[in-house]
């Protein structure tokens, strides 16, 4: 390659990074610039003071902590639950041999032509029966078991269909049942898979939008997407400030997490049954 | 591999040793460690499903307090909304225009990306980085950036170009959305074409070469085909994808100006939770569900005709 293309696609991909890096830059930045400098025309690139005071506005006007770790601990569940439901799942379809498996798969994988919103009638309904609207119970049960784990239990089962045939008559002659087989052979090789659906289903959890505002009602059980929008003054338009530096601290450590571990899971996302 | 069964069999259970043998053994484990995700998907997925054709042959308003069964009333009244041609135009629009914007797009970056540059896991970062932001977050930015007075437009006018208010014209705004859309998670695809891209043998674009083949039949007669089963699955998860995008549109236009940006899911959702018509929500939840089932299965079809097969 020439020096003069080098140049040229160097220049290409700084130029088509602007709209990927821009938006969070500005985010972070002004979420500590004075007021003044936010709407300043053009647009300022580095704060020219720092200014903190709305970080701690953001936990007057919402109960903003209760709401981070509602998050958290909602996404926590849900993914740590998807990962067991699925590898039992994905494991049981790919490698176990039990009569009707393939009809109640093809049953599962109803799932993955359901987008959440087609469901969410019935879900508020069923949920609203048994007295479960206001509390975080549909989103955690949901996305553990219902349509979003789906595409998690056929990540998996691409997975454990690749593993040699071999791997388990050894564990078999070494006297482990199915079971055994399944938790001390199978799952630790797993474990760029699991990596996969751990991220994939922690970011779903933690975007989550439709079913929040749907479920709950009290402030102090929104979680934080919910909340993001909920920063208006009495004439509901946005506190833009308050707004920035809540988004700042709902998307940032998420994504400085990310980007230190991102060698392992961008590859593991595309080593891994989504391949297709 | 009798012996091989009755030496396991023997530990735990002799009583039962010719009754639990090693198919039967594997069977009952079978049914266990699928069982969570059985009863799940009967709960949360095939119940709601049956209620939601129950709920669409009901009239059933919150607010007035009704709920009676009127057969297929919801359906006439879907076929003379007058809203749904706008609805399912909208719809339209901004799948084709977000699924081929977004392909196009991550194929293009996953081909930059795989020039052997220095630097390019940098960029593969940079390109990324949209997919881990929180998308409300994500969104609540773009919405001020794309303000007559934001960012956007601020960033124009050093170019020398005046910008217009995007989310307030019926074409910008939708325009503003995809673009809003396809820069959060157009990485993910990326991610996914590379590591195609990277599987195709060098020898054979070698070889396409010495016989004299240009940079663009290389691409269109080796790289396409052998990268094809990525290109079914990216374009049936992001055609799916596009008819569930909800909070981008929540925030950033709330369905305007007029219905412009009033796409299937958000219509689904005002009728449903905001004029508390849940029986009309639940006609619309049949057609969404129709819709995306009838476009996977039409891609899965393709497939035959042009995902190339190694083996």
């Amino acid at each position: 390659m020439s020096r003069r293309v080098k140049l040229a696609l160097y220049a290409l991909l700084c130029v088509l990074c602007v709209p990927f890096v821009f938006p969070t830059w500005w985010m972070v930045t002004s979420s500590v610039k004075p007021i003044s400098d936010i709407f300043a025309f053009p647009p300022a690139l580095v704060p020219s003071r720092f200014d903190f005071s709305t970080y701690g506005r953001v936990f007057e006007l919402q109960p903003f902590g209760q709401q981070y770790l509602n998050s958290l601990y909602i996404a926590a569940v849900v993914t740590a639950g998807t990962m067991a439901v699925a590898a039992m799942a994905g494991y049981a379809f790919a490698r176990v041999r039990f009569p009707g498996q393939n009809l109640l798969f093809l049953v599962v994988l109803v799932g993955l032509l359901i987008p959440s919103e087609v469901t969410i009638v019935p879900l508020f309904q069923m949920f609203h029966a048994a007295g479960m609207t206001d509390t975080h119970w549909p989103l955690i049960l949901v996305p553990i078991l219902g349509a979003p784990s789906v595409l998690a239990t056929f990540i998996m089962r691409q997975f454990f269909i690749t593993l040699p045939g071999e791997l388990e008559e050894a564990a078999r002659v070494d006297g482990l049942g199915r079971f055994g087989t399944f938790v001390r052979v199978a799952l630790p090789l797993a474990r760029p898979a699991l990596g996969a659906v751990a991220i994939f289903t922690f970011l779903h959890s933690w975007n989550l939008y439709l079913e929040p505002i749907v479920f709950l009602s009290t402030p102090s059980k929104f979680t934080l997407p919910q909340a993001l929008t909920q920063f208006v003054d009495a004439y509901g338009s946005p506190l833009w400030n308050v707004q920035l530096s809540a988004a700042t601290m709902t998307a940032l450590p998420v994504l400085v997490v990310f980007v230190l571990a991102q060698r392992q899971f961008i590859e593991g996302l595309a080593h891994t049954g989504l391949k297709g | 591999m009798t012996d091989l069964g009755d030496r396991v069999a023997e530990r735990p259970a002799t009583r039962h040793r010719h009754f639990w043998t090693i198919p039967r053994r594997d069977a009952l484990v079978g049914y266990l460690l699928v069982s969570p995700q059985l009863v799940g998907s009967a709960l949360f997925v095939l119940l709601p499903l049956g209620l939601v054709v129950y709920y669409s042959l009901q009239e059933w308003n919150v607010l007035a307090g009704t709920f009676e069964f009127v057969g297929g009333d919801n359906y006439a009244k879907l076929l003379a909304d007058p809203n749904m041609g706008q609805v399912l135009t909208s719809t339209a629009l901004f799948s084709v225009g977000l699924v081929v914007l977004n392909l196009a797009l991550a194929l293009a970056l996953a081909i930059l990306l795989d020039q052997r540059l220095r630097g390019t896991t940098l960029f593969r970062t940079l390109f990324f980085s949209p997919v881990l932001v929180s998308l409300v977050a994500w969104t609540i930015v773009w919405q001020f950036l794309l303000q007559q007075d934001g960012g956007v437009n601020g960033l124009l006018g050093v170019a020398g170009v005046d910008g217009p208010n995007w989310l307030r014209g019926e074409t910008t705004a939708l325009l503003s959305v995809v673009v809003v859309q396809v820069v959060k998670n157009v990485g993910l695809n990326m991610v996914l074409f590379l590591a195609a891209l990277q599987g195709v043998p060098r020898q054979l674009y070698e070889a396409a070469q010495l016989d004299g083949a240009g940079a663009w039949t290389r691409f269109l007669r080796i790289t396409v085909p052998l990268i094809s089963p990525t290109i079914l699955l990216t374009s049936i998860i992001t055609v799916v994808g596009s008819l569930q995008v909800f909070a981008q549109i929540a925030v950033l236009t709330q369905g305007g100006p007029g219905m412009s940006t009033t796409v299937l899911v958000y219509y689904l959702y005002q009728q449903a939770f905001q004029f508390r018509h849940l029986g009309y929500g639940a006609t619309l939840s049949v057609l969404l569900f129709l819709i995306v089932a009838a476009l996977t299965l039409l891609q899965w079809r393709l497939r035959r005709k042009w995902v190339f097969h190694e083996s």
